[in-house]
């Protein structure tokens, strides 16, 4: 990786540190939840993202805090990179009522407008249409948003998919559609369930720019994050990005793993992103004494987060008659 | 315009469209065919709006339930207030999705941080020979959800009245129209005339039973109340306007004056909103009721297209007469 150092697309220090940091929260957030569960001490379906901390974290890097973000339920990664205070995050995760959502959406519906995070879903592909609608604000009202979708591989089968793309290339909306490619759909291998042999290849049928990168490196990442935003940001429309990535843990935490032959388990262990990063760093002089600190910080915000989660109440039962309209519902 | 003019139900819509695009840049329109250059909308509910808003405002759509849906609910989220029609009432079934799982649920999913203000418009009922796919009366399902509100307005008035009720209300509202309305001529209502949310409307008292009803067929009912006061039976019409959340108030109020109670609608009757108010009066009044609840609506099969079929379908009055007089013994 440390060769990519001299490409004419490098970005700048800063940049990577920054992405590093946020690839770091998100690693440590999974990492935790997992601990939790095995130890018996959290339970939950969780949806794990080791191995896709990288394309995240590049990816809301190129953002602005105020920026909106589309995801899904397997979308830890994409709110935490984005921002979301880990606090919060957490006390939703517990389900209890200081959480983003009083405890009332869980981990599948993650929802803080302060960090941009305005929809996640647990419907395969149903965030994109909404996401065009985000993106139709913002053209509408020029507040110079951009929207991006984060969804998997498997999403691209499904109608949504194609409704919304084409919509958004027609009307050119600010949106970036990000295919986060791991290989699976579920339990169900890509080349199983998709007919196109790469994601992209389905964008020329909607008139749309697209790119397949590597998303996992966080320079090849970021400089398609980047440029996707800033086409966006000038009013030139949509794009696609393919990140080619890895789900390196079961659909969900506990889940069999059997189907993922041992071989491909073996190449992603040995292409883990998260020690390249690390690797990475020092390799362009980051003190490892700088990414100690980092480290340390962010241990501290989930010691802090994963104490106050713990220790906060479930919210009251009359929150079953707030917010489902706007008027409370009568008891 | 004086009090005493004439509108159709269709510029009724289109009044009340103009009114709320006019009142708050934040109303936009979407749909299929909607703006001008492509006829302003198969029903002309939209006719003049691209001319007078914009296309930025008033977008004619692809054929793309979901994908008009979902930029409405996004849109909502980020504080507009769509107005998406979704041409019939059956094409609903293919953005459900976007309807049920999100725009319904979002408020209280985000514990309120986010919501949809948002307004679907859709046409249906039978009548016309449109078969089996385009006249579905499926407001049971929506009324069924958590979160959504479901209106039908039974004259052009009291539709522009709601309409606008719809648009600037917080919540999502499915507005149901009626296809064999849009022609239907009724009183112009002044400027600025709303009909709030949730509040049924008592169109005439009686004192032997209460008719409860909403869209086409109330006015049938009028009809009928009206004749069956020559035969001596005074029956007191509830127009519910709101289909959800319903007015329980009034129409138990009126239950428990008449002790007789019939609900009306055009949906066949089999698990229809009539099983609901059904059940909510017999729950509340039981010991007050002279008779039970009566339920007439359409027949268990798919809407047909033959004429004498669809006809035979359909709800009758007859079938409301027969079951008054029975229950008045």
């Amino acid at each position: 990786m440390a060769q990519q150092l001299d490409q004419a697309n490098d970005i700048d220090g800063a940049t990577l540190v920054e992405i590093f940091r946020r690839s770091m929260r998100v690693y440590k957030t999974d990492e935790r939840f997992r601990q939790m569960l095995m130890s018996g001490k959290l339970r939950l379906v969780y949806y794990p993202v080791r191995g896709q901390e990288v394309l995240s974290a590049s990816m809301m890097s190129a953002l602005n805090i105020d920026d909106y973000l589309v995801t899904t339920y397997r979308g830890v990664h994409d709110q935490v990179a984005k921002g979301i205070p880990l606090k919060d995050l957490w006390a939703e995760f517990t389900g209890k009522v200081t959480g983003t959502c009083k405890g009332k959406g869980g981990p599948m519906h993650i929802t803080d407008p302060d960090t941009g995070v305005m929809v996640t879903t647990g419907i395969v592909g149903a965030g994109l249409p909404i996401a065009n609608g985000l993106a139709l604000a913002s053209q509408q009202s020029g507040d110079g948003r951009v929207t991006v979708v984060s969804f998997g591989d498997g999403a691209t089968n499904i109608g949504a998919f194609h409704e919304a793309l084409n919509l958004a290339s027609l009307w050119k909306l600010p949106v970036i559609f990000l295919c986060q490619n791991n290989r699976y759909a579920e339990h169900t291998a890509y080349s199983v369930g998709t007919s196109a042999k790469r994601i992209i290849d389905r964008a020329p049928g909607y008139s749309m720019e697209a790119v397949r990168v590597d998303g996992n490196n966080p320079i090849e990442m970021y400089n398609a994050a980047k440029a996707a935003v800033d086409r966006a940001r000038a009013g030139e429309g949509p794009t696609l990005i393919e990140a080619m990535t890895y789900r390196m843990l079961g659909h969900t935490f506990g889940a069999d793993f059997s189907y993922v032959p041992k071989e491909l388990q073996e190449e992603a262990k040995a292409n883990d992103p998260i020690p390249a990063f690390h690797q990475l760093l020092l390799d362009r002089g980051v003190a490892a004494e700088e990414i100690a600190a980092i480290e340390a910080a962010i241990d501290a915000e989930l010691d802090a987060a994963v104490e106050h989660a713990l220790a906060s109440e479930y919210p009251g039962l009359e929150e079953l008659r707030i917010d489902v309209l706007k008027e409370e519902i009568r008891a | 315009m004086s009090t005493t003019d004439k509108i159709s139900f269709a510029q009724a819509i289109n009044q009340a469209l103009d009114e709320a695009m006019g009142a708050d840049p934040k109303v936009m329109v979407f749909g299929e065919d909607i703006a001008d250059e492509q006829g302003g909308g198969v029903f002309k509910a939209t006719k003049g709006l691209s001319g007078k808003y914009g296309t930025g405002r008033v977008r004619t759509t692809p054929i793309a339930e979901q994908a008009i849906m979902g930029a409405a609910v996004g849109a909502a989220i980020a504080g507009y207030r769509p107005v998406a029609e979704i041409m019939f009432m059956n094409f609903l079934t293919v953005c459900m999705d976007q309807l049920v799982n999100h725009a319904a649920k979002l408020r209280f999913m985000s514990g309120g941080k986010t919501w949809v203000p948002l307004t679907v418009r859709c046409t249906t009922g039978a009548g016309v020979g449109f078969g089996g796919q385009h006249s579905d009366m499926l407001e049971a399902w929506f009324a069924h959800v958590p979160g959504m509100k479901v209106v039908s307005a039974s004259n052009p008035a009291e539709a522009k009245g709601l309409l606008l009720s719809a648009i600037e209300d917080d919540d999502p509202t499915l507005f149901i129209e009626d296809i064999m309305m849009y022609s239907q001529q009724g009183e112009a209502p002044a400027p600025g005339f709303k009909v709030p949310l949730g509040k049924a409307r008592v169109r005439r008292e009686g004192s032997d039973v209460s008719v409860i009803t909403y869209g086409r067929p109330v006015r049938l009912m009028d009809e009928m109340a009206e004749r069956l006061a020559g035969e001596g039976i005074n029956v007191e019409v509830i127009d519910l306007r709101t289909i959800a959340p319903f007015d329980e108030e009034t129409v138990l109020n009126s239950v428990a004056k008449t002790g007789r109670a019939v609900i009306v609608h055009e949906a066949i009757k089999s698990f229809g909103t009539g099983a609901e108010i059904s059940s909510r009066i017999h729950e509340e009044l039981f010991s007050d009721l002279k008779a039970p609840v009566q339920r007439i609506g359409s027949k268990y099969s798919p809407v047909p297209f033959s004429p004498p079929l669809e006809q035979a379908f359909l709800y009758s009055e007859d079938e409301v007469t027969t079951a008054i007089k029975r229950i008045m013994g």
